[in-house]
């Protein structure tokens, strides 16, 4: 069987904000050292009792120490239940279930790890993983919306930034900059990408035009976050209907069907 | 704690406790099983099943609502085979009753499911014939009297010596009459109530956030109203209530058990606490203990109307 799941209250140890994003560090006692944490894992938080579903948040990096395993978590507010999260301040508790789902398989690297808006923060945790030799491309809207450069700068080989108005790095979306990067010579192991579907996409078939193995985390409004409801439903290439919280967040971008 | 039994008896079936998990929210049970021993439950109404597989509804399946949730998730589940195979296996390792759920597109449907899990062993059938989340079938029988009692007694023809449990919706003017229907056609227990229709629409983009446009309400928004249905019900049959609709705490379950259930389900409240079936079953036994009962099932039917 495997291991026992974690329901516990946690403590807000560090909250700043960054960019449109709030970053969070939750005090999350031995959760990291008792369970098997991987990037693209995500924690699904209580937000206030007049809400009854949790909201899954994307682990960004984590740490595991005698003195109690830490987890940096980044969102936007998006609606309600994000806005309640938001107020929370340094030494309040949270409610967390955790870590979840299924993240990116990474072995030694480098990879080439995509990520667009809120989902620049979770490649942050598979920089560390695949050893410091990948080369991160991150897109954002604007200057002002860019997070978390200086760290993929020093957890990176190489940092690319694309934004949609040209106000920092490349004019455009990340999927060109994939391109120019698989057209080079260096070998990579595969593509590991986070953001919204549309970029996913793209991404996605930039990287099988090159023949590279692409992982791709999906997003849908889940339940119970364990996969018992079946509510977050992401549809296969073949046809079936797989659950974003118990059979991703992470695919296989082959197995995905981009067209539903 | 003074010492309660906790026991109930729902059709013959001796449940250790009355907190049973309600269909559809606790999938067949493995994913829950990492959080506390299945065997702490009363039973598992396990995910709605059909004669053949489905994949079910295109996402979003769920959007909250003020203390609630629509689904639409439209009974995505591997075929009955494939759990009978698979999963009942499973759920038999733990010592409590396992609670299988079927919707057929037809009579004939429901009556080979019902043959099948007889023969497989299933503790209970419970007859959904009130899924609003599905086009054939489903709700349709759960709202014409003629056609839940057609579904319930070829159920029972093919259920052998299992009970049949028939799954009522809100859906309807009167729940008694279906209620009475399904009584009436050797129908064994009652459940009720599934989720009630709604609808919730994006202000910004104009659109429902459902994809199917509608979906059912469940979670506290809908206690009162399973309370007043089970209530309505008990005094208009005399077969025993599996009471359900919005239970997220003790007083919430004893409510349902004094307006005549036998037992309880606890479903939408488990997205927000896994264990929420096992604090409804402590605080239940304490709300029977200060009452001076010597058994929580002392509390059915108990309500004093004025």
């Amino acid at each position: 069987m495997s291991r026992m799941k974690i329901e516990r209250k946690c403590e807000i140890l560090e909250k700043k904000q960054l960019g449109d994003a709030i970053y969070m560090v939750l005090g999350v006692g031995d959760i990291v050292s008792t369970s098997d944490t991987r990037p693209g894992q995500f924690v699904h938080i209580k937000c206030g009792h007049s809400r009854l579903l949790r909201r899954p948040i994307s682990i960004c990096e984590w740490t595991g120490s005698r003195d109690g395993d830490t987890l940096a978590i980044v969102f936007e507010v998006r609606g309600e239940g994000t806005a309640w999260l938001a107020r929370r301040e340094a030494g309040d508790f949270l409610d967390v279930l955790g870590p979840l789902g299924n993240g990116f398989t990474i072995q030694d690297g480098p990879y080439l790890l995509v990520g667009g808006g809120i989902g620049v923060p979770p490649m942050l945790g598979c920089a560390g993983a695949a050893g410091g030799s990948s080369t991160a491309i991150l897109g954002f809207r604007s200057k002002d919306k860019a997070i978390l450069l200086d760290r993929f700068a020093s957890d990176c080989a190489n940092c690319l930034v694309a934004t949609d108005d040209g106000s920092l790095g490349y004019h455009g979306f990340v999927d060109a900059l994939v391109r120019q990067e698989l057209g080079k010579e260096r070998h990579y192991q595969g593509v590991l990408a986070c953001g919204p579907k549309p970029m996913l996409k793209s991404v996605a078939k930039v990287a099988e035009e090159f023949g590279v193995p692409c992982q791709v985390s999906m997003e849908e409004r889940m339940g119970c976050g364990v996969g018992a409801c079946l509510v977050c439903a992401c549809d296969m290439a073949d046809g079936s209907r797989k659950h974003v919280c118990k059979d991703g967040p992470v695919f296989d971008s082959k197995e995905v069907d981009w067209d539903a | 704690m003074p010492d309660v039994n906790l026991s109930v008896n729902l059709a013959g079936v001796t449940l250790k406790n009355p907190v049973v998990v309600a269909s559809g929210t606790f999938g067949f049970g493995r994913e829950y099983s990492q959080f506390y021993d299945l065997g702490e439950l009363g039973g598992i109404c396990a995910k709605g099943l059909t004669l053949h597989p489905r994949e079910g509804n295109p996402a979003p399946r769920i959007a909250e609502t003020p203390m609630g949730i629509l689904n639409s998730v439209g009974l995505q589940n591997p075929g009955v085979d494939a759990f009978i195979g698979e999963e009942l296996p499973f759920l038999r390792r733990f010592d409590t009753k396992v609670i299988a759920n079927i919707s057929g597109n037809t009579p004939e449907e429901y009556g080979i499911m019902c043959e099948k899990l007889s023969a497989a062993g299933v503790d209970m059938i419970e007859v959904n014939i009130s899924c609003p989340n599905v086009k054939a079938g489903g709700l349709a029988y759960g709202t014409r009297p003629k056609l839940a009692a057609e579904v319930t007694e070829v159920a029972k023809r093919h259920a052998g010596s299992t009970p049949v449990m028939v799954k009522l919706s809100p859906n309807v003017t009167d729940i008694t009459e279906i209620a009475r229907a399904a009584a009436d056609a050797g129908a064994d227990a009652l459940s009720l109530i599934n989720t009630i229709r709604g609808m919730r629409i994006d202000v910004n983009t104009r659109r429902p956030v459902l994809k199917m446009n509608t979906g059912g309400l469940s979670g506290p928004a809908v206690l009162p109203v399973a309370v007043r249905m089970v209530w309505e019900v008990a005094q208009a049959v005399d077969i025993p209530i599996l009471g359900m609709g919005g239970v997220a705490k003790g007083e919430d379950a004893a409510q349902l058990m004094l307006a005549g259930a036998s037992a309880v389900a606890v479903g939408t409240a488990l997205f927000a606490d896994p264990f929420t079936p096992l604090k409804v079953r402590d605080s239940l036994a304490e709300i029977a203990g200060k009452q001076g009962l010597s058994a929580v099932s002392g509390l059915t039917g108990g309500v004093k109307p004025w």
